[in-house]
């Protein structure tokens, strides 16, 4: 299936490039790697790179495992019983399901926004603050600056400046998705990966985040899963099309939706199937 | 289906349930009402003299002058009586010994029922017990003792095919022709002014110790008993329960041994209660040996024990209706598995694990037979926590409300006069639990507010 080699590739088609990442750094690896429900192979043999600091959309149909190759770059799928991997999977050259690695400490690194936005049931202060707390920080001004700092990345502090101590669950859908995200920045992350984040949010809500995500590209990594074709042409910088688990195809988002290589992408984006 | 025969059923349907709902409400009222209405009446009665004389004299409580001035009174009031009796008494020694004889047995029992309504005789030395101090101190009481001195009920077993009859007659006939004679009718006019009844709010009957085996005072010690039972069971299985609870939902597998742990923690909530107390007193009093005998302590583990499956399985079904993706959420900022749990999973299950405590609680408050062989007796003083005595008062027995029903309806010396105090305590009971289930309605209600934003 496709090889990205990253010498060839190169950030075409959006005008901003980042100005701290020159050349293109692999940050996440995927080297045949394959995630196993029990007997059923979910991810098929991928392999290809995560770019550092810029956006990468995973597209596909439902079933082609994009979110299960998502959830396993954070291992969230160790929480289902049964699930294995094979081949192997880098984060910042470090195998993820290495003997040694601290899951608590990788899943600082690398955050996560989910499909329906989950904030804790608490107040807006105490959600952004959980992931500091674990770090160990208790000083209340520290909290409150990091806090700020948090909600501002996530275009949300004009809005939430005055209503700090009221329950998260009281927020617009909208809101909250935009809370959790504040809430995953809060430690500070390099990676932040995204599973759907708007397909519970009204058009409104989907264009802010959107914009979010245009503003947080360049400060960090972002993996996006989406079933929307458009939204990962409008967001992103480079696409992989799975299907069935397969990697279809990997490469420059503006080349893969106006000239992919291989005629299941075009199939799919094209709207043959789906 | 027709719309008729679809509107019909939704009638039927709607009308069922509310006649089932009638139902069950009418059947509670019924339940409830006599225990309320009679409960009350430990709180709310007609209070005699003889009442606010014994308040005063063994709790200090009253004005002392003014209940001084109606003792003068009823006295004045009771002399007739006594100096009939006196009367009588000279008359006689006239007498010839035969017919002296004849009177021996119905004066004394004349006199043991005026004892028993209007209180020792002046003049007397004092009775050792103090139910023999005072007269009837309740107005309901009183004419029950009235009646007792003015008629002499005795069974005429005479006809073989049936049980004893019950024959009253007048007691006056007894005494017909004699200086007792006018008493009965003097005793029947005058009742309320040798005792002089008056409309009382006795709710210190709460907070009162017992005098002289219920007879008088209240149920504190009963009512203490109770309340530490309760919250000693609470506290050893609430902890117990939740991390089991926690331990079972969140890091056991599905193994054949835990499913077997399983039915085990299922079957233990049908045990008998009985059961439990006879284990409880197996292995805590003879087996541990935590205590040398019944005890505070031994009781509470005992309850701890019966309410453990009710606790875990509320906990569990709590934390499993917790959203999965609240874990998944914290996980995902780094957070370990257990601290997930406890900062983010428990908070969220509170209003489930609440309920599970409040019936845990309502259950460890009225059960009787964990408590009969580990903890409950029926005459003791109220346990007292402070002077740091913690240990020894956990080593203590203690009265309590659902066991001492028992023992005051069935066992007392004189279970017909304390009934006020019976129904007293089943008031004191049921409202306890109906408290203790309100107040955690409540709680529950504000935090799944709370929770819901």
């Amino acid at each position: 299936m496709a090889e990205v080699g990253f010498e060839r590739v190169m950030p075409v088609g959006r005008d901003e490039v980042p100005e701290n990442a020159p050349e293109l750094a692999p940050h996440i690896a995927a080297q045949d790697f394959s995630v196993f429900y029990g007997a059923n192979e979910a991810v098929r043999r991928v392999t290809f790179s995560v770019p550092a600091r810029l956006v990468t959309a995973v597209i596909g149909p439902s079933g082609c495992g994009k979110s299960t190759y998502l959830r396993a770059i954070n291992r969230m799928n160790d929480l289902i019983p049964g699930c294995r991997v094979g081949g192997r999977l880098l984060f910042d050259g470090r195998d993820i399901y290495g003997p040694q690695v601290d899951v608590a400490a990788l899943r600082q690194r690398v955050g996560m926004v989910f499909q329906k936005p989950n904030p804790f049931p608490k107040s807006v202060f105490d959600n952004i603050a959980y992931g500091p707390r674990i770090l160990g920080i208790a000083d209340r001004r520290r909290l409150s600056e990091i806090v700020e700092r948090s909600l501002n990345r996530a275009a949300l502090w004009d809005e939430m400046k005055d209503r700090l101590n009221d329950n998260a669950l009281g927020l617009s859908g909208g809101q909250q998705q935009r809370l959790c995200i504040a809430r995953a920045l809060a430690v500070d992350p390099d990676v932040l990966l995204m599973d759907e984040p708007t397909s519970a949010l009204d058009p409104r809500s989907t264009t802010r985040i959107e914009d979010l995500i245009g503003e947080l590209r360049g400060q960090y990594t972002i993996c996006i899963v989406t079933h929307n074709m458009q939204q990962a042409a409008r967001v992103s910088d480079f696409t992989a099309f799975l299907y069935e688990g397969w990697l279809v195809e990997f490469g420059v988002t503006r080349q893969l939706f106006t000239k992919p290589r291989e005629k299941q992408t075009e199939d799919y984006i094209t709207g043959r199937f789906g | 289906m027709h719309s008729t025969t679809r509107r019909l059923l939704d009638r039927a349907f709607s009308g069922l349930g509310i006649l089932s709902i009638t139902l069950m409400a009418g059947s509670l009222l019924v339940l409830l009402g006599p225990i309320l209405v009679r409960g009350a009446g430990a709180f709310v009665f007609r209070g005699t003299v003889e009442f606010r004389r014994m308040q005063l004299e063994r709790f200090e409580r009253g004005d002392r002058d003014a209940i001084q001035r109606e003792i003068a009174q009823t006295q004045t009031a009771r002399q007739p009586i006594y100096d009939a009796l006196a009367a009588f008494e000279r008359d006689l020694d006239a007498m010839d010994v035969g017919r002296r004889a004849s009177y021996r047995v119905p004066l004394r029992e004349l006199k043991d029922r005026l004892r028993d309504l209007l209180g020792p005789f002046p003049g007397e030395p004092r009775p050792a017990l103090p139910r023999d101090q005072y007269g009837q101190t309740r107005w309901d009481r009183a004419r029950v003792a009235l009646d007792r001195v003015l008629t002499r009920e005795t069974y005429d077993y005479s006809d073989p095919t049936r049980m004893g009859r019950m024959v009253r007659t007048p007691r006056g006939q007894d005494f017909a022709g004699t200086a007792l004679e006018p008493i009965f009718a003097e005793l029947q006019r005058n009742a309320a002014a040798m005792l002089r009844p008056r409309a009382t709010l006795y709710w210190r009957f709460l907070t009162d110790t017992s005098i002289d085996s219920h007879f008088f005072g209240g149920i504190w010690p009963e009512v203490l008993g109770t309340l530490y039972l309760t919250l000693g069971a609470m506290l050893f299985a609430l902890p117990m329960g939740v991390i089991s609870a926690i331990y079972l939902v969140e890091y056991a597998g599905e193994s054949r041994a835990i499913s077997l742990l399983r039915t085990f923690v299922s079957t233990l909530a049908g045990v008998p209660s009985i059961v439990f107390g006879l284990f409880g007193l197996a292995f805590f009093i003879n087996g541990l040996h935590v205590t040398h005998g019944k005890s505070l302590l031994a009781g509470s583990l005992t309850l701890a024990l019966l309410v453990l499956p009710t606790v875990i399985r509320a906990s569990e079904e709590a934390i499993r209706s917790v959203p999965q993706t609240y874990k998944e959420a914290a996980l995902s900022v780094g957070a370990s598995k257990w601290r997930a749990i406890v900062s983010v999973v428990l908070p969220a299950s509170l209003p489930g694990i609440l309920t599970g405590v409040v019936i845990s609680m309502g259950r460890a408050a009225g059960e009787t037979a964990p408590i009969i062989f580990t903890a409950a007796v029926s005459v003791g003083k109220a346990l007292d926590f402070g002077k740091l005595q913690f240990w020894k008062t956990l080593a203590e027995p203690t009265p309590a409300l659902p066991w001492n029903i028992y023992n005051l309806a069935t066992e007392h010396e004189a279970v017909n006069e304390i009934r006020h105090v019976q129904f007293g305590m089943v008031f004191t009971l049921v409202a306890l639990v109906l408290l203790l289930n309100a107040a955690a309605i409540v709680l529950r209600a504000r935090i799944a507010r709370k929770l819901k934003g």
